[in-house]
């Protein structure tokens, strides 16, 4: 008896700590993140660390600001998601509505899942020496490298994300509606219009917040194809820096002043994600309870 | 001219290749007055109802075969979306649009097709279909609010207001007050009399009841065949077949 119930009590022990180290570590990272960019806020300034366009690494001459590469990650974000949006909403269409349960849209469902797999630097590989050859020989720009190289690359890498989501959302549609829709003599693509979309649209609309969410953080890929300039970009054919980019870029041969303002760069980026992945979840999670 | 506006000949519904669900169903369906079809579950009455205005072209995997007329035309020859403009349809469970005001939710066939109206057409088709099913003092201040806020024996009145509002000519129910309390079923059953005169009802329903109350003719359907078919009254008071009698004693079903 006293054998079973120290076993019991020990898993549940053993299951409370375990739950208890992931928060521990979650506000550990945000810690050390708040603690090692004090430095530079407190040198530059939070508002006038955001808005400062210099990142001058010169040893008499320090000077860090974090809006060129602010510009670069909502750049790039903007344009994947933009260029996304089509492709994904094509899949889920195709998987959630007109070929819903057929062998192909599993066929098309797994591949999705394989590109979802595919580990980033490959993706970068080929972005390196297959998509940038191809933009420089179009004439769009000399070194082919830099905004728009990155977006395409990264707005292929996030449709699974938002396709297979969306997919879901647009297979929950009660048959009910469609075929109450169908009666009237409604086609597919009306019913798509003004049934499926309008009410799928919140779900819709929160897998573009997560693939969003994937966008802003990719690191590996953006910055093998980026061009890594810390530079303001003036175009979507220029060179750049993500937040993400610059940090593994530099992270390795930083100390002082400007480690410091790679951990705030960090911290935003930490924040910027937390609070887009936030929102895409509360409106999934209104929509499941409303439904 | 006869007085049937849908004449049904040999119709086989299959869900499978080798089970027929509905089997070899003749049938006429007399004009403005309501035909109620009955039977068991699984019977092959919702098939039989789907199979009038073509629902069953929506799923690769149902085969019909035969004729069905309207007004002396094979529907099966028909674009099955001129079917369902001229046979509405109203289901089971209360679906107004939940995305669509009450008023949206009447237009709602108009908008699904692609029709536009002017602001006056809009405010006459919807004050006509509300009144037509007595829902036009209930909600005549509250057309904004989203369907789903009205009470269910209220939704369904105005999914009938829906369907009602393209002006068909035959509209179909399947067991539209299955899912609503006594009182709300008696206003659905008193307003499908009023609704006769402008529409040809055709309804399945599971309660035997209703049928006995409203229907002019009734069918009795097992296994996927129609085994009577007839004046609602003869066909309670002095069936026909063995299987019906069992049906009504509730021995079977």
């Amino acid at each position: 008896m006293y054998n079973i119930f120290s076993k019991n009590q020990s898993f549940k022990t053993l299951l409370n700590i375990s739950a208890g180290i992931i928060p521990l570590v979650c506000s550990g990272i945000l810690l050390a993140l708040v603690l090692n960019s004090f430095n530079a806020f407190s040198e530059f300034g939070f508002f006038n660390f955001l808005s400062s366009k210099e990142w001058n690494q010169s040893p008499n001459n320090e000077s860090y600001g974090a809006l060129p590469f602010i510009s670069g990650t909502l750049l790039t974000t903007a344009l994947a998601l933009v260029l996304c949006i089509p492709l994904s909403l094509s899949v889920a269409l195709f998987n959630g509505e007109y070929y819903k349960g057929k062998t192909i849209s599993n066929v098309l469902n797994t591949i999705v899942d394989l590109l979802a797999g595919i580990p980033s630097v490959i993706y970068g590989l080929w972005g390196f020496y297959v998509l940038r050859p191809v933009v420089m020989s179009l004439g769009l720009s000399s070194q082919g490298s830099g905004i728009l190289v990155a977006s395409v690359v990264l707005a292929i890498m996030i449709v699974p994300y938002a396709a297979s989501l969306s997919a879901e959302f647009i297979k929950l549609v009660p048959k009910e509606y469609k075929e109450s829709a169908y009666s009237m003599g409604a086609t597919r693509f009306e019913v798509i219009r003004y049934v499926i979309f309008p009410m799928a649209s919140s779900g819709i609309f929160s897998s573009f917040i997560l693939a969003m969410g994937r966008a802003l953080g990719e690191t590996m890929t953006v910055t093998m194809l980026i061009g890594n300039t810390n530079q303001m970009p003036q175009s979507l054919l220029d060179t750049g820096n993500t937040l993400a980019s610059i940090v593994a870029n530099q992270f390795g041969e930083a100390d002082g002043l400007k480690l410091s303002s790679l951990f705030a760069l960090a911290l935003l980026l930490f924040i910027i994600t937390a609070i887009t992945n936030l929102i895409g979840k509360i409106i999934i999670k209104k929509k499941s309870i409303s439904k | 001219m006869s007085n049937n506006i849908i004449e049904i000949k040999n119709l086989n519904i299959s869900y499978s290749s080798n089970v027929l669900s509905v089997k070899n169903v003749n049938a006429n369906i007399i004009k403005n007055e309501i035909t109620a079809i009955m039977g068991p579950s699984g019977c092959g009455k919702s098939t039989l109802l789907r199979a009038i205005n073509r629902m069953h072209d929506l799923y690769n995997n149902i085969k019909v075969d035969g004729q069905i007329f309207l007004n002396g035309t094979d529907i099966m020859k028909m674009q099955a979306i001129d079917v369902r403009r001229k046979i509405g349809m109203v289901f089971q469970r209360p679906n107004p649009f939940p995305n669509m005001s009450i008023a949206e939710n009447v237009l709602a066939g108009y908008t699904l097709n692609g029709l536009h109206l002017n602001k006056h057409e809009k405010a006459e088709i919807i004050e006509r279909c509300l009144k037509s099913v007595g829902l036009w003092e209930e909600v005549k201040d509250v057309q904004t609010k989203k369907g789903t806020f009205l009470s269910g024996g209220q939704q369904q009145r105005l999914c009938i207001a829906r369907a009602l509002a393209l002006q068909p000519e035959v509209l179909l129910m399947d067991e539209p007050t299955s899912a609503l309390d006594p009182i709300a079923t008696a206003r659905i059953e008193e307003l499908l009399l009023e609704l006769k005169k402008d529409v040809s009802i055709i309804i399945v329903t599971h309660n035997m009841g209703q049928a006995k109350r409203i229907a002019y003719n009734s069918m009795f359907m097992y296994l996927g065949e129609l085994i009577e078919y007839g004046d609602t009254q003869k066909l309670f008071n002095n069936p026909m077949h063995e299987q019906t009698k069992s049906y009504l004693a509730g021995h079977v079903g």
